[in-house]
C-alpha cells in the first residue's frame, strides 16, 4: 500500500489531494493541463469562473502562512467558492477540541473542502481517512510530509520553461531533511520522467536513505549543481541552529548558499526556483533571486492557477468532467 | 483442593529437556505426577489433550496493567485476562503507571489488586529512580521488601551517567536485578527508525545508534559495578552483535525482544499506521533477521509481549501524536512460535524463550513443568491456524497491527495452581 491510496476514490479518481506520491504522470499532466486553462482566466480583467459556486472552502491554518493561503483564498474565490479562514491558533483547538471535532464541527456547517495545514506529518491523511464520501481535503503542508500543491506549482512552472522532464537535471539544494516540500517536488518529478534528481546539502539536514526516494545526494554543492537545468532551494528555518545541526547561517551560505559565482556552474539557461519565504544572504544570494534566472515571483503567480486546478479536479467540477 | 488430569498431550519442559506424550497428573495445585497416576490420588474426569502441547505457563517479562492510574486503557483484572488468554502465567509489570512504583505504597497496591482481580502471577517491578526521572535514587531496598522482582526505568532511558553507575552499584548491593531500555533519551525523540519509510513519511526519526550507543554505555557499567542487568525489548542487528560479545566475555547481562519485532519492519508504518507506532520503532528487514537470528543462538533469551494497552483515542491522531505502544499478550505465543514453524528453532528452543528463559531472567522459579512445581500449564494446537480479530480480544486495548492477520499456533487452555483459568470456546 502507498501512502496516497487514500486520496482516490473506488474509481481511481482523486478526490483529495494529499500527496504527489503514487500519482502517475498522467494525472500530474491533466492537473497542469487544466492549471494552464485557469491561467489564462487569471489574466483577463474579469478573474472568474462559477465552477465552485455554491460551495464553501476552508482555509484551515494550523500553522502561519500568507503566501500559500493567500493563493488558495485566491484560487477559491476565482472559482466563485465562498470561503472561510480559519485562525487556529485563536479557535477551539486551543481549547482541547480534537482534529476530528473541529472538522465535524465545520462540516455541520456545511463545509464540503478543506484546505489544511498542519505542524504533523499525516495530519491531512489522518483527516481524509475519517471523513465522510462528500468532503474534499487538500493537504496545504503537513509537518515534513508533504506539500503537494507547492510540487505541483513548481513542476507547472519548470514545463513552461523545460517541458522536457525526461531529459532534465534538477538541483534541489538545502534542508532536505525537514522539507515536506522537497519530498513532494522528487514524487512530482519522477511521475513527470525526470530521472536524474540531485539532493544537496550538508549531512545533517539530509534524511536517512534518502537514495530510496530515487535521487543521488551531493554533500558538494559547487559538484551537484554542474550543468543542472533547474535549481530548486529551500528555505532553512532558524531552529536548525538550536538543534546542532549547523552552525550559523553565515557559514551555510558560504558553504551551500547560490551565488552567481555557483549559478554559472550550472548549465546557463538554467532556471532558479524557490518555493519562498527566501532568506536572503542565507540561502540564496540576492543577485540570484532577482537575477534573470529567478522563477521565483512566477511560481507564487502559477500558484493560483494550480491550486484552482486541483480544487476543480477534486470536486468533479473540472470542465468536462462527469457530473 | 485442585485436581487436574491432562491425557494425550505432548508435554514439553524446555528446563528439564522433557519432550514426551504423557499424562499430566495434578494435585493441590501442584503437578503430582506425569505418566501414570500416582496410586492413592484422586482420580478428576480427565482433559483430552490429545493433538495439543502442554508447556510451562508462559512467563512474560513486560506487560503493561494499567493500574493504577491508566484504568482508562486497562485494569489489572481486564489485562491479566488478556494474559491467561496468551497462555501467559506469570508477568512482570514495568513500574511506568501513574503514579509509578517509586514506593512500598503503589508497590502493595498493584500486588493486593493482583491477588483478588487476577489469577495470573503479577511481579511489579520496582522504579530505579523516584518518579522515573533520573535524578535522585528510587527507595530499592524497601521496594525489594514489597515484592519487587527486578527494578528499572520502563521505556525511559536514564540521561545521567554518574546516576546510573550509581543506580547499578546500589542495586547489585542489595542483589536486585535491573532492567534498562536501550534507548539513548537524546536521540530517541523521534517516532519511528531512520531509514526508508522514516524519510518517505516526514516522520522524525530514531537512528539505529539510539540504542547501539546506550547499550554501550549500559554494557560497559554493567562490567564496572558488577550489577545484573537486563536489557529489554531490542530492536537492531547492532544491539544483538554487541550483547553476544559481551556475553562471550561474561558480562553478566541478559535481553529481551518483543515477539511483534521478530514480524514486522518499518513497512508496517506505510500509511501512517498508528498501531505500528511503537517504542523502540518498527525497524528493517536486516535488523529483523538479526533479532530472530539472537533468538535462536540464545544471545536473547527471552520473547516478551511488551503488552500496552490503548484507549482509542490514544491512536486518534495523526501520527507522531498517538501514544506508542501495541496490545501484546494475546498473539505473543503465535508470534513466537513462527521461529518454530520456519525451522529457525526446534519447539522447545522456541518455548524456552517465553518460559524458562525469562523466569531465569527475573530470577523467577516460574516456567518449569516438572513434579512438585505449581501447575501453571499453557496447553496450545501449535500449527491452528486463526485469524485475530481485535473485537474478540480480552485485553481492554484493541491496538494492534495484526488485526486480521492469520497466525498459526493458539492457546486453547490455560492453568494456574491447577485451576483452568482460561479455556478457549
Amino acid at each position: 500500500m502507498i501512502d496516497g491510496d487514500v486520496q482516490f476514490d473506488a474509481n481511481g479518481r482523486l478526490r483529495h489531494c494529499l500527496t504527489t506520491e503514487g500519482l502517475s504522470g498522467d494525472q500530474v499532466r491533466e492537473i497542469l493541463d487544466l492549471a494552464e486553462s485557469f491561467a489564462d482566466v487569471n489574466d483577463k480583467s474579469i478573474k472568474k469562473v462559477p465552477l465552485l459556486r455554491g460551495h464553501t472552502v476552508v482555509n484551515l491554518f494550523f500553522e502561519t502562512s500568507t503566501r500559500t493561503r493567500s493563493t488558495f483564498e485566491l484560487a477559491a474565490k476565482r472559482l466563485s467558492a465562498d470561503v472561510l479562514n480559519i485562525d487556529v491558533a485563536r479557535s477551539a483547538t486551543t481549547k482541547g477540541e480534537s482534529l476530528l471535532d473541529t472538522i465535524a464541527n465545520l462540516r455541520a456547517m456545511q463545509c464540503e473542502l478543506f484546505v489544511m495545514r498542519h505542524p504533523d506529518s499525516g495530519a491531512a491523511h489522518y483527516v481524509a481517512g475519517h471523513v465522510d464520501e462528500a468532503v474534499h481535503v487538500i493537504n496545504a503542508g503537513d509537518g515534513q510530509h508533504a506539500h503537494p500543491t507547492q510540487a505541483l506549482l513548481d513542476v507547472f512552472t519548470i514545463r513552461r520553461h523545460k517541458p522536457a522532464f525526461a531529459d532534465l537535471s534538477v538541483a534541489i539544494v538545502g534542508d532536505l531533511r525537514h522539507s515536506r516540500v522537497a519530498r513532494s517536488q522528487i514524487h512530482a518529478l519522477r511521475a513527470l520522467g525526470t530521472r536524474d534528481i540531485r539532493v544537496i546539502g550538508p549531512r545533517t539536514l539530509l534524511p536517512a536513505a534518502v537514495e530510496s526516494l530515487g535521487v543521488t545526494a551531493h554533500d558538494d554543492i559547487d559538484r551537484g549543481i554542474a550543468d543542472v537545468d533547474v535549481i530548486i532551494m529551500l528555505r532553512l528555518q532558524r531552529e536548525r541552529m538550536e538543534h546542532a545541526l549547523l552552525p550559523s547561517e553565515r557559514e551555510y551560505f558560504a558553504g551551500w548558499g547560490l551565488t552567481p559565482e555557483r549559478l554559472r556552474r550550472a548549465r546557463p539557461d538554467a532556471i532558479v526556483l524557490h518555493p519562498g519565504p527566501t532568506n536572503r544572504g542565507v540561502e540564496i544570494h540576492s543577485a540570484v533571486a532577482d537575477g534573470p534566472q529567478s522563477v521565483i515571483l512566477e511560481q507564487v503567480t502559477n500558484g493560483i492557477a494550480v491550486r484552482m486546478a486541483v480544487m476543480a479536479l477534486i470536486t468533479g467540477n473540472a470542465p468536462g468532467q462527469p457530473a | 483442593m485442585t485436581a487436574l488430569a491432562i491425557t494425550g498431550a505432548r508435554v514439553i519442559d524446555p528446563a528439564s529437556g522433557l519432550d514426551r506424550h504423557t499424562d499430566i497428573w495434578v494435585h493441590d495445585g501442584r503437578i503430582a505426577a506425569l505418566g501414570t497416576r500416582p496410586p492413592g490420588l484422586p482420580a478428576p474426569e480427565p482433559i483430552d489433550a490429545t493433538g495439543l502441547v502442554v508447556a510451562p505457563g508462559l512467563v512474560d517479562l513486560c506487560a503493561r496493567l494499567r493500574e493504577p492510574g491508566e484504568t482508562h486503557k486497562g485494569t489489572i483484572a481486564s489485562e491479566s485476562a488478556a494474559a491467561l488468554a496468551g497462555g501467559i502465567t506469570t508477568l512482570c509489570c514495568p513500574p511506568d503507571t501513574q503514579p509509578p512504583l517509586d514506593n512500598p505504597a503503589t508497590v502493595e497496591l498493584v500486588r493486593t489488586r493482583a491477588e483478588t482481580a487476577a489469577s495470573a502471577h503479577v511481579f511489579p517491578v520496582g522504579a530505579l529512580t523516584r518518579g522515573l526521572e533520573g535524578s535522585y535514587l528510587a527507595p530499592l531496598r524497601a521496594l525489594a521488601a514489597a515484592g519487587c522482582v527486578a527494578v528499572g526505568q520502563a521505556g525511559r532511558a536514564l540521561r545521567d551517567t554518574h546516576v546510573l553507575r550509581s543506580a547499578l552499584e546500589y542495586a547489585s548491593t542489595l542483589g536486585l536485578t535491573v532492567m534498562l531500555p536501550p534507548a539513548d533519551a537524546s536521540l530517541s525523540r523521534g517516532c519511528a527508525h531512520a531509514g526508508v519509510m522514516a524519510t518517505r513519511l516526514g516522520l522524525a526519526p530514531i537512528p539505529a545508534a539510539a540504542e547501539t550507543a546506550e547499550l554501550e554505555r549500559i554494557l560497559a557499567l554493567a562490567v564496572d559495578t558488577g550489577a545484573r542487568v537486563h536489557v529489554g525489548r531490542l530492536s537492531t542487528a547492532g544491539a544483538v552483535d554487541l550483547l553476544r560479545a559481551a556475553r562471550e566475555r561474561g558480562t553478566p547481562v541478559s535481553a529481551d525482544v518483543a515477539a511483534h519485532q521478530l514480524h514486522l519492519t518499518e513497512q508496517a508504518v506505510s500509511g501512517f499506521n498508528a498501531n505500528a507506532h511503537l517504542d523502540p520503532p518498527l525497524r528493517c528487514e536486516a535488523d529483523r533477521r538479526a533479532l530472530r537470528a539472537g533468538v535462536a543462538d540464545g544471545t536473547i533469551g527471552a520473547i516478551c509481549s511488551d503488552h500496552q494497552p490503548h484507549d482509542a483515542d490514544a491512536k486518534l491522531a495523526p501520527f507522531a501524536r498517538t501514544e506508542p505502544g501495541l496490545s501484546g499478550c494475546e498473539t505473543l505465543l503465535a508470534l513466537a512460535l513462527d521461529l518454530a514453524h520456519t525451522g529457525e528453532c526446534d519447539l522447545a528452543t522456541t518455548l524456552a524463550r517465553v518460559t524458562c528463559g525469562p523466569a531465569t531472567a527475573a530470577g523467577l522459579t516460574a516456567g518449569r513443568l516438572e513434579v512438585g512445581a505449581a501447575a501453571d500449564l499453557c496447553l496450545f494446537a501449535p500449527d491452528e491456524v486463526w485469524t485475530l480479530s481485535s473485537a474478540d480480544m480480552k485485553s481492554q486495548g484493541r491496538n494492534t497491527p495484526f488485526d486480521g492477520v492469520e497466525l498459526r499456533g493458539r492457546v486453547r487452555a490455560t492453568s494456574v495452581g491447577g485451576e483452568l483459568a482460561y479455556r478457549a470456546c
